[in-house]
């Protein structure tokens, strides 16, 4: 099984977390950058922040034979302090780096004028520096929230097919599904979607455009459930290839559209003979 | 290495146009350097260059957008660094010895050398660091042997190698000895070479 996380903040985890998971099959992660548990009081705190996930962080995946990208974003909680503001006057510079992917976390938290404000001027980055979006959605008054989303997405003028609109679950994804956007779903432990639930909906909805994530950051996550979901998809009975479109080549093709996602010389062999269409090898363990 | 090696050497990069354009523009109009330098490397791509032993295209791209430059090289180098990803930082460490700046890069490869990034610190032990004084010289090959670092990334070794160098090195064997682990076999040698060259105290 090739596994491409494609939400997992690193930063949080430890290198028995990366050994794990690239003996799980890990082979390709995207770090979005958000928010670290303690609220940051100065743009100069982002730029370290920034900084590291182009710079240590994907050295320190290096080494375990995963590939590391970044999102780079204000996340919407911080937008909403004035001494973290001044970050969006200093995201253009990050937006070109080769292992910046797509522009986010970017959505709501509260869905205050701020985070509107801000919302709104990161989708037009992203259209300005021709890359994909990754949107949050607010954990509390999530089915309001993900409307609200929706109708920003649509009159920011960006591309639906280059929005992945994340956090959904049982209430969000039709909603989500019916605008065009990808869809990503964060399998936690025990609280936004279980590897049992998430295989209801790729029965209900099908494989197309779906994402999963593990989201493991420094709350109670766990950076396998990737893994578990493809596993309990295989259970179900979906196929072999259902599970590498859904875990690899769904995120290959969603961040792939910003040009940058260089996936040479990994250690990843393709999952389907391009001869018979069947599935051939599932690399890693 | 020249620039004009490494230029010859980059002929066969998957964009010569892109690079051509690149280098002319930024010798005409300075400050475009700052979008080119991060897009280099999807540019021109990161293969290793068969002419350039030991150079990558986008390394050697990046270090030509510098030596370009009609002026200001030194605070151009600065603020790329600065607001470098790793590989663009590694590539301002490599540009440092053909740039006409003196000894102005030297913090460049202090920041290179505190990191724990081990193709930061290799970069910044190149021709350059004979600005480096010999306390921090010495350390950063430390560093390197500590670190797993060939010590082929070190320029003028054998040269700069001294009697410091080699109690340290000493010193760092005696605790893996100690703790039933090897030097690596290039620190071996060094201690050896430096062992046997050094006259011997009374």
């Amino acid at each position: 099984m090739r596994i491409f996380d494609p939400h997992i903040h690193m930063t949080s985890r430890t290198t028995d977390d990366y050994e794990r998971m690239a003996a799980a099959g890990v082979r390709a992660v995207v770090e979005p950058a958000f928010w670290l548990g303690q609220p940051r009081t100065s743009a100069a705190s982002f730029t370290d922040y920034f900084d590291s996930l182009i710079g240590w962080e994907p050295f320190r995946a290096g080494q375990f034979g995963v590939r590391h990208f970044a999102t780079i974003a204000l996340n919407p909680k911080e937008a909403n302090d004035p001494r973290c503001r001044p970050v969006l006057d200093l995201l253009p510079r990050y937006l070109d780096k080769d292992a910046v992917v797509a522009v986010g976390e970017i959505g709501y938290d509260s869905m205050t004028p701020e985070e509107d404000e801000a919302f709104a001027a990161q989708l037009a980055l992203a259209v300005a520096y021709d890359l994909p979006a990754l949107v949050h959605t607010p954990h509390r008054d999530k089915a309001r929230g993900c409307e609200r989303t929706l109708a920003v997405v649509a009159e920011s003028g960006i591309d639906a097919g280059r929005v992945v609109v994340d956090h959904l679950n049982e209430v969000t994804v039709k909603l989500v599904r019916d605008s065009g956007c990808w869809l990503g779903f964060s399998i936690y432990p025990d609280t936004k979607m279980t590897p049992q639930r998430m295989v209801e909906l790729l029965r209900e909805y099908g494989t197309d455009r779906m994402l999963v994530n593990s989201a493991a950051d420094w709350g109670r996550s766990d950076p396998l459930l990737t893994r578990a979901t493809g596993e309990a998809m295989l259970l179900a009975g979906f196929s072999d290839d259902d599970v590498d479109k859904v875990l690899w080549r769904n995120p290959v093709e969603f961040y792939g559209q910003s040009g940058r996602l260089d996936l040479s010389d990994l250690d990843v062999t393709a999952a389907v003979d391009p001869q018979t269409g069947n599935s051939i090898l599932r690399g890693g363990s | 290495m020249t620039p004009d090696s490494l230029r010859a050497a980059l002929r066969g990069v998957p964009d010569p146009d892109w690079l051509d354009a690149a280098l002319r523009r930024v010798t005409a109009e300075p400050t475009a350097i700052t979008r080119l330098f991060p897009t280099a490397g999807r540019r021109c791509g990161r293969a290793a260059l068969p002419d350039a032993p030991g150079w990558t295209a986008d390394d050697a791209a990046r270090v030509l957008l510098l030596t370009s430059l009609p002026g200001d090289h030194a605070a151009y180098a600065e603020r790329l660094y600065q607001h470098g990803d790793a590989a663009e930082r590694r590539a301002v460490l490599r540009s440092l010895p053909l740039l006409p700046i003196g000894a102005a890069g030297v913090p460049l490869l202090h920041d290179a050398i505190r990191t724990n990034d081990t193709r930061l610190v290799a970069a910044a032990l190149g021709p350059y660091a004979q600005h480096l004084a010999p306390a921090a010289w010495r350390q950063a090959v430390l560093k390197c042997v500590f670190s797993g670092v060939p010590l082929a990334a070190v320029a003028d070794l054998d040269t700069r190698a001294d009697g410091e160098l080699a109690a340290m090195l000493a010193a760092l064997a005696a605790e893996r000895h100690a703790a039933g682990r090897e030097l690596p076999a290039d620190a071996t040698d060094l201690l050896d070479r430096l062992t046997a060259a050094l006259p011997r105290e009374a």
